[in-house]
């Protein structure tokens, strides 16, 4: 095995049960996809939940997006979008050689994820202030609908569960990035950078949809 | 091969010392872990069995009250559900053979596999420890309102079937990119063992199903914990959606369960009978079939829950087509054994209980399918006979088999025939003993799930709870026969039982890399006659 590598000048040791680095990468790469059709259900689920309630009460999703701050996932969704684009261009670097680059392109897509979550942190704050909470905890006096306390349960369970996933996101970037730092990936392995990439695309994909069902709607 | 008989190295005593279990990535000692697990688990679910129908007994309370025979009741449902039949052939029987079957040397992530057992156990434990904080009562399905109102556990036992659940999708996901891109050279897709197949089927519905039992036990647990309401009437949500949700993943679930118990029976029957499988196409396609329907069948659990008529037309009939491909694999085995030289051992014996208590099983699953008929079992013991002889008539019969038919190779040992034939006899009467009764019961209307029952339905009670006694019997003799063959058993051949696939083709045990040469597949995998 080692002597292959050296052969193909490559540092990376696939593991034993591989034939070759490129077969290695193309299981990691499959097992990566997988996950991500558990992630699509996972939200499917919640989407479906929200179609069936929307459909039933249209008029209260509508005032109850009235309560949010379009221009503020607007920011949002630009912001992941920089950070998607930003993280292919890190894969970009390590793919074509240039690996130097890849680290800074991850800094500023971690930093994105942050800037995301300051600002989901802004807004939720101001609802909970003018007491849009969800369910029973929702205390807020001028609604129009006597349900509208569902509403707010479809955005924080919906943009929370997000939430989490851009911070699990942010903390796998945080590993890749240390790794690339190291000099840990090249041009012949980049797999982990690659699988945290299609990850947070994924998530980007999800908000993407958010952003029109929760805020645009009214 | 022959280099390892001479060194006597194998998967078992190539590394010594607990850590070297506890950190092994081989998929081998990985699938023995989950087997002792699962066993232990499964002793603790059939424990809560004989309680429950020790209690029904009688009528009236005998050893127990109402609230601690639901509680035994969810406890019995959940334990054997999540922690035995879920996991108990992929995770077991699949986590050592399918490697083996595709000509690999290991699962294509074997860290990710370590990690499954790790995340199934801790949810196991978390479940477990529920038993001595505040035990849940809820019965397995978690149905709300009942599960957002009750003081118990709920979120613990909650919690725990969510890890337990990440156990599973990440054992699926790993069978899939390693049926994908592990085969040995050679091995196509029409050349992989049907057991393969099967957990293929399997490992799509697990990867596919899982995530929304996923989130709905998580809106489940922000339920009881936030209050959120998307299940609670009173808040503005619904109750029922929980159900949707909820079979949406277990009625795929119970394929999770049977596809490989099909698998493995595939493999057994044509062993001995002697006789390349009749059908390999249609059964390697109908498991897939069977994967496909089953996403669109979750409404037939809900006929009484205030579904729409159209609704229930439509899944009565989508529910009466899981019988075409069932009824393909049926008709095939069927088709294998005629005219096979059939040699009645216990792995034998065991599948053909299968075939019989399957086909009791399925045919009363179509009975429920019908919105007439359903109306009036719904609820049931007919529903839980019906449940039992398709879950324990159907996969723990065919895990028994499988055990049995692998023993010799897992554990280089051979178990003693005359023992093992014993625990079948006393098993398989048993199940007819104590299930059979539950159809007569449940078309008399007896209802499930209550602790007592009018004095009408004792005599038939009873007889049901002396049946289960013989099951109880049955599986500790079949226990005790492995456990003696592992101890004290004569060496195994590496084939005692002239199979053809792969794992027949290395030693017993398998060496820790499974084949010294990559194999080069050239014919099918039951090359018979």
């Amino acid at each position: 095995m080692s002597t292959d590598n050296k052969a193909m000048g490559r540092k990376h040791h696939f593991a034993h049960h591989f034939r070759s680095a490129e077969h290695e990468y193309e299981s990691a790469k499959q097992g990566i996809w997988l996950f991500m059709a558990t992630e699509i259900l996972m939200f499917g689920a919640i989407f479906a939940a929200y179609a069936i309630f929307h459909s039933l009460y249209p008029s209260m999703f509508a005032e109850g997006a009235s309560h949010l701050d379009w221009r503020m996932g607007f920011i949002n969704t630009c912001v992941l979008l920089v950070s998607s684009w930003t993280m292919a261009m890190a894969i970009q670097s390590l793919q074509s050689g240039k690996g130097k680059n890849a680290a800074p392109y991850l800094i500023v897509t971690l930093l994105c994820g942050a800037g995301f979550m300051v600002i989901k942190y802004l807004e939720y704050t101001h609802k909970f202030h003018l007491g849009l909470y969800p369910g029973k905890w929702f205390t807020y006096e001028g609604a129009q609908h006597s349900n509208l306390a569902l509403y707010f349960s479809f955005y924080f369970v919906m943009s929370g569960l997000h939430g989490i996933h851009v911070l699990l996101g942010m903390g796998l970037i945080t590993w890749v990035l240390i790794r690339t730092m190291r000099g840990e990936f090249d041009e012949h392995y980049y797999t982990p950078v690659e699988g945290v990439g299609i990850f947070w695309h994924i998530i980007d994909l999800i908000w993407i949809y958010l952003f029109p069902i929760l805020y645009l709607i009214g | 091969m022959a280099a390892h008989v001479q060194t006597g190295k194998n998967y078992i005593n190539e590394f010594a010392g607990l850590k070297s279990w506890l950190c092994s990535l081989d998929h081998k000692r990985i699938g023995v872990m989950y087997a002792i697990a699962v066993g232990i688990f499964f002793l603790v679910g059939g424990i809560f069995a004989l309680l429950l129908r020790t209690e029904l007994f009688s009528a009236g309370p005998t050893i127990m009250g109402a609230n601690t025979y639901n509680q035994v009741m969810t406890y019995h449902g959940a334990v054997m559900v999540f922690m035995v039949i879920i996991p108990g052939i992929p995770a077991v029987l699949g986590n050592f053979f399918l490697p083996l079957h595709i000509g690999a040397k290991d699962v294509a992530f074997p860290r990710l596999n370590l990690l499954s057992w790790y995340v199934f156990m801790a949810g196991s434990i978390l479940a477990i420890s529920t038993l001595f904080t505040s035990k849940i009562d809820t019965g397995w399905t978690f149905y709300t309102p009942y599960s957002i109102r009750t003081s118990t556990a709920t979120v613990t036992m909650v919690v725990a079937a969510f890890i337990m659940g990440i156990s599973s999708i990440l054992t699926g996901l790993n069978f899939i990119a390693t049926t994908h891109t592990l085969r040995a050279p050679g091995m196509t897709m029409g050349r992989i063992p049907l057991f393969v197949w099967a957990l293929y089927s399997t490992s799509i519905l697990q990867v596919l199903a899982t995530p929304v039992l996923g989130i709905t036990l998580l809106l489940l647990v922000a339920e009881r914990t936030l209050g959120i309401g998307i299940f609670d009437a009173a808040l503005g949500g619904d109750p029922v959606l929980f159900q949707h949700f909820f079979w949406f993943y277990s009625h795929p679930a119970v394929y999770i369960m049977i596809l490989p118990a099909m698998g493995i029976i595939s493999e057994v029957i044509t062993t001995f009978s002697r006789k390349t499988i009749f059908g390999y196409t249609a059964i390697a396609y109908s498991s897939l079939g069977i994967a496909a329907v089953s996403f669109f069948v979750w409404g037939h659990h809900m006929y009484v829950s205030g579904q729409s008529e159209i609704a229930n037309v439509i899944f009565s009939a989508l529910t009466i087509l899981v019988g075409v491909p069932t009824a393909i694999k049926m008709f095939n085995w069927t088709a294998t054994l005629y005219r096979g030289s059939i040699q009645f051992t216990t792995p034998m014996l065991y599948a053909l209980g299968f075939l019989f208590l399957f086909a009791i099983g399925g045919v009363t699953g179509i009975m429920l399918a019908l919105i007439g008929l359903d109306v009036h079992f719904h609820d049931t013991y007919f529903v839980v006979a019906h449940f039992h002889y398709v879950m324990v008539g159907g996969v723990l019969m065919a895990l028994m088999s499988g055990m049995f038919y692998w023993l010799p190779k897992m554990s280089g040992k051979m178990y003693q025939e005359s023992w093992a034939r014993i625990s079948f006899v006393f098993t398989f009467i048993g199940f007819n003993v104590t299930f059979f009764p539950q159809f007569i019961l449940g078309s008399m209307g007896m209802p499930r799930r209550y602790f007592d029952y009018l004095p009408m339905y004792e005599s038939l009670n009873r007889i049901s709870t002396i049946g289960s006694y013989m099951i109880g019997f049955g599986f500790v003799v079949g226990l005790i026969t492995v456990i003696r063959a592992i101890y004290s058993g004569p060496p195994a051949p590496a084939n005692p039982w002239g199979g053809k696939t792969l794992e027949w083709t290395v030693a017993s045990p398998p060496p820790h890399h499974n084949f010294d040469v990559e194999p080069v597949i050239t014919a099918g995998p039951y090359e018979y006659r």
